[in-house]
């Protein structure tokens, strides 16, 4: 019997799961893909954004206002980056600067700090933004985050203090009991006091499984371009544009990791797995971007991902508890990822009205630091190396990542089981040569740290197999 | 009338060659040399790795030392593949003699000291 | 703590062995190779077939009998070098950061420095093919390196992507060890290989060459399952209604290889626009002094003995600016690439450093019977016929420098 059952690994649910870790409860977190932060948290712009967006008197508007101040510290417990670079919101003729005194009204009624600059001071702090720019709004507390290291991060810790997480598991059925509700998957039947619904494009469906009152998710696409590092300088605030009738604009942006990010379109898709990228999409992409920038280092372009938003018809955050602890989390579409420190919050206090909440001896509330050993100084390295030769066997060219960093991130709670788990916690593959180099390498250090074949060692969920069979009829016995 | 595109220079000439091993097409001696040679015994070189014990690596490139019947190729892997060498070898040791009497050895193309 | 090496040579592939060897043939002896694989020779190791060695060695040889023959000459000179070893960083004061698991992070302090750093593929994400994100589908190098190194089949149904002799090549090594290859497509109207892979490769084993083709979209949910495959017209423009779908479970991408130089990059080193590799000048010094480039690392060489003779004339050259014989006055000639050339190498050449002047450049496109014509500021000076002149083949010219003044230095090419 567990008191909390978490359906979905995602920021949202990976939040929720760090919240409760807190206390002394039985928590199951149950995730169907191969990892955390495998959809709609592990494909997205990676924007903590400021909270001037939303519509006023929302859900979105409220949470994500008290979401972005929470990060600092959280970012800080967790060792997981977080950069508030500002954002910059671009008008370039009459129709953009309307809008743009719109959402500066929004500003103002969020509560979110801002300053107007006119068309000088926007080039002064930011070079690169476009010769068309007449007037923009900057937002300072606007930041970046590396969202992969926020849900590893927020889930090891949990994980830490007793949480159980189940990958590969999907949720087949829900039946409501007198006290409580039994969750049935494709491996086992389990029971809990509250069912927390945090399955993102899949929450209706979850939903659906025990709710009479039925919910829809339409899923959104956004597809993104990434471009590699380089040593000229570009961007370094996030750019925004504003929705006009010519689309909803895109975002220009640094990432965490020195890359940038541009994008996303905006279409509704028929099915929920529609991850796909096309050329017509980032074509208007590019289109759309020459709206914030002259310049696009194409020559730099190294990936195309697309990812979905839940999208709900209210086009608000949707939090409710329709029957007795069954607590949904709907529509959790931009800015979900920058509400989430609030949105567990909620979760939370909707939680201790129906369980005693007691504070768990022994807590752990920071989890142990990544050894980032490439912003080492050349000391704090070779001492490193002389515990573990491990940290100066380099495997990742690109970004610069050693043996001993991808060992450690198997093997640390909620840990790497698939070539993009290593790729999401330490970046190998996520660089200039997308795994040309590195992932014979990655793939070997996976197959011994995990005690398997190398041609079972999988890219992501099951059926992902990069290796066919070794040659020669021969088995693999080299382990 | 059999056509051949010509191997021996970047030109690839078009070759063709009727039933008396006469050839047009070519720009040259050598061309008109290659396309008899293909119309009547074409021969190839086969390389191809082989299973190995040693310390740093699982497998060893091997070649025939001289070119087999093009038809016999896939009988020529068959032979290969069910070798399994040890280290120490030695760049050019011969691992198989006289593969299927074709008149060629299989031979190592790498040196693996241990 | 510093250590110190007369020379660092980066990357112990062919460039970097010809390069050390060379430099040690001219007289320095304090010389480091650091090579990141676990043994020397470079990408030569997984290049198991025939065809190297003809202009070198006078005959043909497989990729690892090539990299012995240097292994051998290597191993008979007091040349130190460390496997397994990345080079980290390299500074403008030539300072080399590498880091192995036996040395640990350790920084030398050289008097000169060869980058020979080779080239790395041209990925899927780099040319947007749209699609599906799934496994199955990455470099014909990168499929070559799990078959011949490894010993793994990275799948049995498998289209390619990209018609140059490492697609050629990868089609013809995964039938013989047994998937089926569907086919070979090339967005131009005419194959960047060999016309010998062409014949053993493809058309041995009736591998079908679609040319005018490229890959419209990937489909799979975990790995591949389909390509839609397009025809396109000369304005590479998709033609409707000439699709071709192809049920696989691999799709290999042959699609260019391009120099790789983190290491350069990041410290600001001018890279040429059309080779991506570092400008240099005759001495192959890049714009930082003491630091040179030579093979792939500089442009993307098709036979592997003109990357000897490149790595080779960089260690000459690098022995020489240790010595402090890299000093003669500035007479410069500018190259210039006009109609038809696609680059020049090297970029500048101080006639007092050289005896005569060898340059290599690639045609922007196929010319059958043309001249090519060298022209010293404004006025021709040479006029040379050529039967064939194709993109796939790097050509050199050498040129006596008693015809030679400082100037700019044209080269385009001419109708018959």
């Amino acid at each position: 019997m567990f008191d909390v059952i978490i359906i979905g690994a995602g920021v949202n649910g990976a939040f929720v799961a760090y919240r409760l870790a807190k206390y002394q409860l039985n928590v199951l977190v149950i995730e169907k893909e191969s990892d955390v932060a495998n959809e709609t948290s592990g494909a997205n712009s990676a924007i903590i954004h400021s909270g001037y967006d939303p519509n006023p008197n929302t859900l979105k508007a409220k949470l994500n206002v008290i979401g972005n101040r929470l990060y600092d510290d959280i970012c800080h417990d967790l060792d997981v980056e977080f950069k508030r670079i500002g954002s910059i919101t671009i008008a370039c003729n009459e129709e953009e600067i309307a809008v743009l005194d719109n959402l500066t009204k929004n500003a103002i009624h969020n509560k979110v700090p801002f300053t107007i600059l006119d068309e000088h001071q926007v080039r002064e702090i930011e070079p690169f933004v476009t010769t068309k720019a007449k007037k923009a709004l900057f937002a300072p507390t606007s930041g970046i985050i590396n969202p992969f290291e926020l849900c590893v991060g927020l889930m090891e810790n949990a994980m830490d203090n007793g949480v159980k997480l189940h990958l590969e598991e999907e949720v087949k059925h829900i039946v409501n009991l007198e006290k409580g509700y039994q969750v049935i998957t494709n491996k086992e039947t389990y029971q809990a006091k509250i069912v927390v619904n945090a399955a993102g494009v899949f929450a209706d469906e979850i939903n659906n499984m025990v709710n009479p009152h039925q919910e829809k998710i339409i899923p959104r696409k956004g597809e993104y371009m990434v471009f590699d590092h380089f040593t000229e300088p570009y961007v370094t605030h996030t750019l925004f544009s504003v929705p006009t009738s010519r689309g909803k604009g895109v975002l220009v942006t640094p990432s965490t990791h020195g890359n940038y990010l541009i994008g996303p379109s905006s279409i509704f898709v028929g099915e929920k797995d529609d991850e796909s990228t096309s050329k017509e999409t980032l074509n208007e992409v590019i289109e759309q971007a020459y709206r914030l920038v002259d310049k696009i280092p194409m020559n730099h372009l190294i990936r195309q991902f697309a990812g979905l938003r839940a999208y709900h018809e209210s086009n608000d955050f949707v939090i409710n508890q329709p029957i007795p602890g069954f607590i949904n989390l709907l529509g959790m579409q931009s800015p979900g990822l920058a509400s989430a420190p609030a949105t567990s919050l909620e979760v939370e206090a909707m939680v201790k009205e129906q369980l005693d909440l007691v504070d768990k001896e022994n807590y752990q509330k920071t989890r142990r630091p990544l050894y980032r050993l490439n912003k080492k100084t050349l000391a704090e390295r070779s001492k490193l190396i002389k515990q573990n030769p491990q940290f100066a066997n380099m495997i990742c060219r690109c970004e610069q990542i050693s043996e001993g960093e991808i060992v450690d991130a198997i093997h640390r709670n909620c840990g790497a089981r698939t070539v993009k788990g290593v790729k999401k916690r330490v970046r190998p593959g996520f660089g200039k040569c997308q795994g040309g180099f590195c992932e014979p390498l990655v793939m070997k250090i996976l197959a011994r740290e995990l005690n398997i074949d190398m041609n079972d060692v999988r890219f992501n969920n099951k059926g992902s197999y990069i290796l066919k069979n070794k040659t020669k009829g021969e088995h693999d016995d080299t382990l | 009338m059999r056509k051949f595109i010509c191997i021996v220079c970047p030109k690839g000439c078009h070759l063709e060659v009727d039933d008396q091993l006469k050839v047009t097409g070519n720009s040259c001696k050598r061309g008109e040399t290659y396309g008899i040679s293909e119309a009547t015994n074409p021969v190839r070189m086969v390389t191809s790795t082989v299973k190995i014990k040693s310390e740093l690596i699982t497998r060893l490139p091997v070649r025939t030392d001289q070119p087999i019947p093009k038809s016999r190729i896939f009988d020529v892997m068959a032979e290969i593949n069910k070798l399994e060498v040890t280290a120490p070898v030695a760049i050019k040791d011969v691992l198989i003699a006289n593969v299927l009497g074709l008149g060629s050895n299989i031979i190592a193309t790498r040196t693996v000291e241990k | 703590m510093m250590i110190h090496y007369d020379l660092v040579v980066i990357g112990g592939g062919s460039a970097g062995l010809a390069a050390a060897i060379s430099a040690y043939d001219q007289g320095i002896r304090k010389i480091i190779i650091l090579e990141k694989d676990p043994y020397l020779g470079g990408i030569l190791l997984q290049c198991i077939h025939n065809g190297f060695g003809l202009h070198q060695f006078k005959t043909e040889m497989s990729g690892p009998e090539y990299a012995e023959k240097y292994i051998e000459e290597l191993k008979t000179r007091a040349i130190e070098y460390r496997t397994t070893a990345m080079v980290l960083k390299i500074t403008p004061e030539l300072e080399v950061h590498y880091s192995n698991a036996n040395d640990g992070y350790q920084i030398i302090k050289a008097k000169a420095i060869i980058c020979a750093t080779g080239c790395s593929e041209r990925t899927r994400g780099a040319i947007s093919i749209p699609g599906d994100r799934v496994a199955g589908v990455m470099t014909a190098g990168q499929a070559q390196r799990y078959l011949n190194i490894e010993g793994y089949m990275v799948g049995k149904k498998v289209f390619i992507l990209g018609s140059g002799d490492i697609g050629l090549i990868m089609a013809r090594r995964m039938v013989l060890e047994g998937a089926e290859v569907l086919g070979v497509a090339e967005i131009m109207p005419y194959s960047n290989g060999l016309n010998r892979n062409i014949v053993q490769c493809l058309q041995d084993y009736h591998i079908p060459l679609y040319l005018h083709h490229t890959v419209k979209k990937i489909i799979g949910k975990e790995r591949v399952e389909k390509i839609i495959l397009g025809e396109v017209d000369d304005n590479f423009q998709f033609i409707p209604g000439h699709d071709k779908e192809f049920v696989i479970d691999t799709l290999l991408l042959s699609v260019g290889l391009i120099p790789s130089n983190p290491l350069l990059e990041n410290i600001g080193i001018a890279i040429h626009p059309k080779t991506k590799g570092p400008i240099v000048d005759e001495s192959l010094q890049t714009s930082i002094p003491g630091i040179f480039a030579c093979g792939n690392g500089l442009h993307v060489h098709d036979l592997v003995d003109f990357v000897s003779g490149e790595g080779e004339r960089a260690g000459i050259f690098a022995s020489r600016y240790i010595k402090g014989e890299l000093q003669a006055k500035q007479e410069n000639l500018i190259l210039e690439a006009k109609n038809g050339i696609s680059y020049i190498m090297p970029s500048k050449i101080n006639l007092n450093h050289v005896d005569q002047v060898l340059l290599s450049f690639r045609v922007a496109k196929p010319y059958l019977n043309v001249y090519l014509k060298v022209s010293l500021n404004g006025k021709e000076i040479k006029k040379i016929k050529k039967l064939y002149l194709l993109p796939a083949e790097m050509e050199s010219l050498v040129l006596n420098k008693d015809i030679l003044q400082a100037g700019t230095l044209t080269l385009e090419v001419l109708d018959a």
